[in-house]
């Protein structure tokens, strides 16, 4: 069902015209309270007053990752903190995380989303949905968790832990949706496979998302677990799960443009794509308060399509994702960047900061292998040294990036080394 | 007396030991006992050999993270009980075992290679009790009592 058709339904004129007036809005809010937009705005000459509508939005510079991790933690904050209600915190291209802040309003406007979206998927309060993201400082747990509760679902916010309690669960209380990333439900499956109960369950739609997936593992997870399974978008800078999702028609991820302005941008030259061209995600956010971003680079790659969808919606829909125009990894969910490999094996001093990260999908499951060369001076003649030493930073791999790691030792000089860029990340997941 | 192994670090990919071997058997270097402690990953390659400081110069050379390590050779005879005596004198100084395997140099009778937590408390223990251990230049060179 559609959950809020004056927002989703809106004429293409009419959400420019919402866009405009919020936009207006929302660069005054920010050039008076953000210290760092408003040196942006006066480099470039620029008053809130010369913004004033969706026409003007490339006039705006660009903000970045990095813009985060330099005003870490609150400086882009634009409201005083008494009026925070809540931060979120997700991996940083270094040590240092990336903050997000929400006010009630904030949190309000996030749960509204991620109900459009569930409703979109045929969630209904008869439903008994099992929340299977992480709870934490992760967005995706709480994220789905708000807006399954808004929608007058029966929410079982399981979090990340055992599949085999979360199958028991599902078998005992009826559960007929899930939320959780589609390698984890193909993972279930799988289990469920294998104590032949996978006839035994009453799940009707699966909410996916927070790692890339291809159609092909849509087929796969609604053939296997005969449900109908729905693609989820977000990420927390802007909101967190929720910023666009894909409705039955299965032809693009619907962005909510009443509180996100979507731009495609060329990666290389920072202009401006056509309609249907692939090229980086890049979102205004027109409504937050706690943390509002002007042209936020995703670094997602994806295409945008302003038709009028069959479903009836009027929001424009992105593609699929085709990869990132940076090194970030998702794996299990879970953001990573190879720097922040390489700064942990830095910390720890304890081998050689040569280093290749090997993601692979084994059973469904990503896992994640660090190879690290053993020097000489950290070499033992002793096995429990080494295994000593392999524990060690296996540990530190795990604190710095949320994730658990298998560190393989290997021989020294063995890691190719080049000039410039080197090869860091093998990625055998088939996926894009 | 503490005598020289040379260790290296092998991954359990192909052709890597048979490298080692190449290396050493190039530079004339004769091996004269070894253990290999595999885990599923790599191996622990320790030896006794005929020049320990030039084979770990040249397996260096070659890559591979070496090192020296200090262990001592116990002469032992060869009839049933030695072993387990060497041991509980061993056991009774409170030292313990960080590997041990046979050195091949000894002849009609047997040495015991043993690294222990602590090799000075080791070497008198040992001396107390009328065991004698290797020199260098009998754990390095092949004896000439031994049968061809
Ligand atoms: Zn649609």
């Amino acid at each position: 069902m559609i959950w809020n058709e004056t927002k989703e339904c809106m004429s293409r004129d009419q959400i420019h015209n919402l866009q405009s007036a919020r936009l207006k809005k929302m660069v005054n809010r920010v050039y008076h309270n953000v210290e760092f937009y408003r040196k942006k705005m006066q480099e470039l000459g620029m008053e809130p007053g010369d913004i004033n509508g969706l026409e003007d939005l490339q006039k705006l510079s660009f903000t970045t990752k990095n813009d985060l991790r330099e005003n870490y933690p609150f400086g882009l904050f634009a409201v005083p903190q008494s009026e925070i209600v809540r931060v979120h915190a997700s991996s940083g291209t270094t040590g240092k995380a990336t903050v997000v802040g929400y006010t009630r309003r904030d949190i309000e406007i996030w749960q509204e989303c991620v109900t459009r979206v569930l409703a979109m998927a045929g969630v209904g309060a008869q439903d008994k949905i099992q929340v299977a993201y992480g709870y934490g400082l992760f967005t995706g747990g709480l994220g789905l968790h708000y807006g399954a509760e808004n929608l007058g679902a029966t929410v079982i916010p399981m979090s990340t832990g055992s599949t085999q309690k979360l199958i028991t669960m599902m078998q005992d209380f009826g559960v007929t949706a899930i939320a959780c990333t589609p390698s984890y439900l193909l993972h279930i499956a799988e289990m469920l496979e294998e104590a032949g109960q996978i006839n035994n369950i009453n799940l009707k739609v699966a909410i996916c998302g927070a790692e890339p997936w291809t159609e092909n593992m849509r087929k796969e997870i609604e053939t296997k677990l005969h449900l109908k399974a729905y693609d989820i978008y977000g990420l927390s800078e802007i909101m967190g799960p929720g910023v666009a999702a894909d409705c039955e028609c299965h032809a693009g991820l619907h962005v909510y443009e009443d509180h996100f302005i979507p731009e495609i941008i060329n990666p290389d030259t920072l202009e401006p794509c056509k309609e249907g061209e692939v090229g980086e995600l890049v979102f205004t956010t027109i409504t937050k308060e706690g943390l509002p971003l002007i042209r936020y680079r995703t670094r997602d790659l994806t295409s945008i399509n302003y038709e009028k969808c069959e479903c009836g919606r009027t929001l424009a829909r992105i593609s699929r994702f085709k990869g990132r125009s940076d090194d970030m990894l998702i794996i299990r969910g879970v953001n990573i960047f190879p720097s922040q490999v390489e700064a942990a094996l830095l910390e720890l001093g304890e081998t050689s900061p040569h280093y290749l990260m090997i993601v692979d999908r084994i059973n469904n499951l990503d896992v994640l292998e660090v190879q690290v060369e053993v020097e000489e001076r950290f070499f033992s003649d002793e096995i429990k040294q080494l295994e000593g030493l392999t524990k060690k930073i296996a540990h530190a791999l795990q604190t710095a990036l949320g994730l658990s790691v298998k560190v393989k030792l290997v021989e020294p000089r063995t890691i190719e080394r080049s000039q410039g860029k080197a090869k860091r990340v093998i990625d055998r997941r088939k996926l894009i | 007396m503490l005598i020289k192994q040379l260790s290296v670090f092998i991954e359990n990919r192909k052709g890597r030991l048979e490298r080692v071997t190449e290396t050493l058997c190039k530079h004339n270097i004769n091996i004269l006992s070894f253990s290999l402690a595999d885990t599923s990953e790599y191996g622990l390659l320790r030896m006794i050999v005929s020049d320990p400081e030039f084979g770990k110069k040249v397996l260096k050379e070659e890559g591979f993270s070496a090192k020296l390590t200090d262990v001592i050779a116990v002469k032992i005879a060869q009839k049933p009980g030695t072993l387990h005596d060497v041991l509980k004198l061993l056991f009774e100084a409170e030292l313990s075992v960080e590997y041990m395997y046979t050195l091949s140099t000894a002849g009609k009778n047997t040495s015991i290679i043993m690294k222990l937590s602590d090799l000075e408390t080791a070497l008198a223990t040992l001396d107390k009790h009328g065991y004698q251990v290797c020199t260098a230049s009998e754990a390095y060179e092949n004896n000439d009592f031994v049968d061809k």
